[in-house]
């Protein structure tokens, strides 16, 4: 999977960053992002489809379509659209191996 | 003691309707979804972004600050309950299920005033479920409250006034809009014209905006479908008079007009009707958004006339709430006559903008219709050739509507390609059933929801 980022930033870029991990890998956003908006400036895409081949990246942005879930390796699932990236958080595009 | 009053949904329409009821000396509780009010149309960054109002709103900032800082004041006077990321699951008797970060939570009502807004409304298109497709809506959201583009190179697809207003809010902040492509012909929009001419100032403003767009902007064309690969978006391959075309983007963004968001209210128990203007089933209520014993309606997702439409529609709520209370309510003639102009334009709009029913109609059996099951328009058309002619039994029998996101965004095309099937108007396929939850919830909310040990107030103790 490509590590280059889906979306692009073209404004409010002065903010302070936060660190987290992207299944296991070293990322940065910035205070305020969604987790959607951090993750996807890292990654193409979120998750990947439960019921088909492919990426999932969200589609309606305002928690009415449950597409952009994403797993933590501590904690519970996160609908990313709505839930702001904290400093070490530490997600997860697919579910641990011991999920049944 | 006065009876208790809840509002859910802190946009246009539920900010107006709680000033009404707290001008009457009321104290309503407010429950939201967002982090902060404004609904979507008018939403909010997080604190600590530094975009003006003008920047984040254009013409409309001045209508966006006002609501804000009215919903503010009544917050900073304490004349309001306000329960921010909250989410409503379901309507039981006199009470709501609100999901929070803390678990889920009983919240009496004495009458209850819906204004859930809407979503956008999107017909598939082949390749849809892939990384990088978008709702407009969703395109607008990202850019207003987190101040990015969904992608580096973008296509916006669909038809209404969300097409044009997208773009041109886009390419203001610095996007790479490919193509702006609309369904709708030139003819079609003209169609509509007359009627969208109640509101002349609206009209002459999209008419610059599409300006803006020049050569972008195509009317009339075909989409045909969004071509993918593991990591998304790669182009989309689209005709226009005739020939065919493709463009390479790696973000499209999709949407005709708006899906009003009505599970709620049908769980509250309104009574729907199909409505061929908007060309989906809509909830019924008086003048005044009455919908139902103590149930009140308003906004976006009791009629699709936008934000100044929910604002007006809020206040009727309200008032109608006040007046059935035996409490003094405000004058609403002016708002009443305002209600028609709304109304004309609306209509015009939906004119000039189509659902695309025949596209639908058509789409190859490999298509996605729901996204959230991966179920294709194949596998829908079995469920109807086994008997399955009616939106609930194709439900059953397909999975279409029956994912997480609860049939929000495959229902109408769900029953467009049930009605072609079955050669039935789309109206006679009837409309799916209300569920709760309406929104996912973590079952340990759910079984902690079911014991018996007392929460926290209570008022908190599920019944």
């Amino acid at each position: 999977m490509s590590m280059d980022g889906r979306i692009r930033r073209l404004a409010e870029t002065d903010r302070p960053p936060v660190d987290f991990v992207l299944d296991g890998r070293d990322c940065r956003a910035l205070v305020g992002d969604t987790v959607l908006t951090a993750v996807l400036c890292n990654a193409k895409t979120l998750r990947q489809a439960e019921f088909g081949p492919e990426g999932r990246a969200g589609f309606c942005l305002m928690g009415a379509c449950q597409d952009c879930w994403m797993w933590q390796e501590n904690g519970p699932r996160l609908r990313t659209c709505s839930t702001p990236i904290a400093p070490g958080m530490r997600l997860m595009s697919a579910p641990p191996g011991d999920w049944p | 003691m006065s009876e208790r009053v809840v509002i859910v949904g802190a946009g246009p329409a539920g900010i107006r309707a709680a000033e009404v009821l707290t001008q009457a000396g009321l104290r309503p509780t407010v429950v939201d979804e967002g982090m902060r009010c404004g609904g979507q149309i008018y939403r909010r960054p997080p604190e600590g972004f530094t975009r003006t109002a003008e920047k984040l709103y254009g013409f409309e900032a001045e209508k966006a600050q006002a609501l804000h800082a009215s919903f503010g004041r009544m917050l900073a006077e304490e004349r309001l309950a306000y329960c921010p990321q909250s989410s409503v699951l379901s309507v039981a008797e006199n009470g709501l299920q609100v999901l929070t970060a803390a678990g889920l939570h009983h919240l009496a009502f004495d009458r209850l005033i819906i204004a859930t807004g809407a979503t956008e409304r999107v017909a598939p298109v082949e390749g849809w479920e892939s990384a990088g497709v978008y709702g407009l809506g969703a395109m607008q959201i990202a850019l207003k409250s987190q101040g990015v583009a969904l992608g580096r190179r973008i296509v916006l697809a669909g038809s209404g006034p969300l097409l044009t207003l997208v773009a041109a809010q886009l390419l203001d902040a610095g996007a790479d809009v490919a193509t702006v492509l609309d369904t709708s012909s030139l003819a079609t929009q003209m169609r509509g014209l007359p009627l969208m001419l109640a509101r002349p100032g609206l009209v002459a403003r999209g008419m610059a905006m599409r300006a803006r767009l020049g050569r972008r902007y195509l009317a009339g064309v075909r989409l045909d479908r969004i071509e993918t690969s593991r990591d998304g978006v790669e182009a989309i391959a689209w005709s226009h008079r005739g020939t065919s075309h493709r463009t390479k983007c790696d973000a499209v963004g999709l949407g005709w007009h708006l899906r009003s968001e009505t599970q709620l209210a049908g769980l509250a128990g309104a009574d729907f009707r199909y409505d061929d203007t908007f060309a989906q089933w809509l909830p019924q209520a008086d003048s005044m958004g009455r919908a139902g014993d103590r149930l009140y309606l308003a906004g976006d997702g009791l009629r699709l006339l936008g934000a100044d439409g929910a604002q007006i529609t809020g206040r009727l709520a309200a008032s109608a709430c006040l007046k059935d209370m035996g409490l003094p309510f405000p004058d609403m003639r002016a708002d009443l006559r305002r209600m028609q102009r709304l109304d004309r334009f609306a209509a015009g709009l939906s004119r000039a903008f189509p659902w695309p029913a025949e596209a639908v109609r058509r789409l190859p059996d490999e298509a996605v219709v729901c996204r959230c099951e991966s179920v294709t328009a194949g596998a829908l058309r079995e469920a109807v050739d086994a008997g399955a002619s009616e939106a609930n039994r194709a439900k059953s029998l397909s999975r279409v509507g029956m994912g997480r996101c609860q049939g929000r965004y495959c229902q109408l095309a769900g029953a467009e390609i049930v009605a072609a099937r079955a050669g039935l108007a789309v109206a006679a396929v009837r409309r799916l059933r209300d569920q709760a939850p309406v929104r996912p919830a973590p079952i340990g909310a759910l079984s902690s929801a079911l014991d018996p040990t007392p929460a926290k107030s209570p008022s908190d103790v599920a019944s």
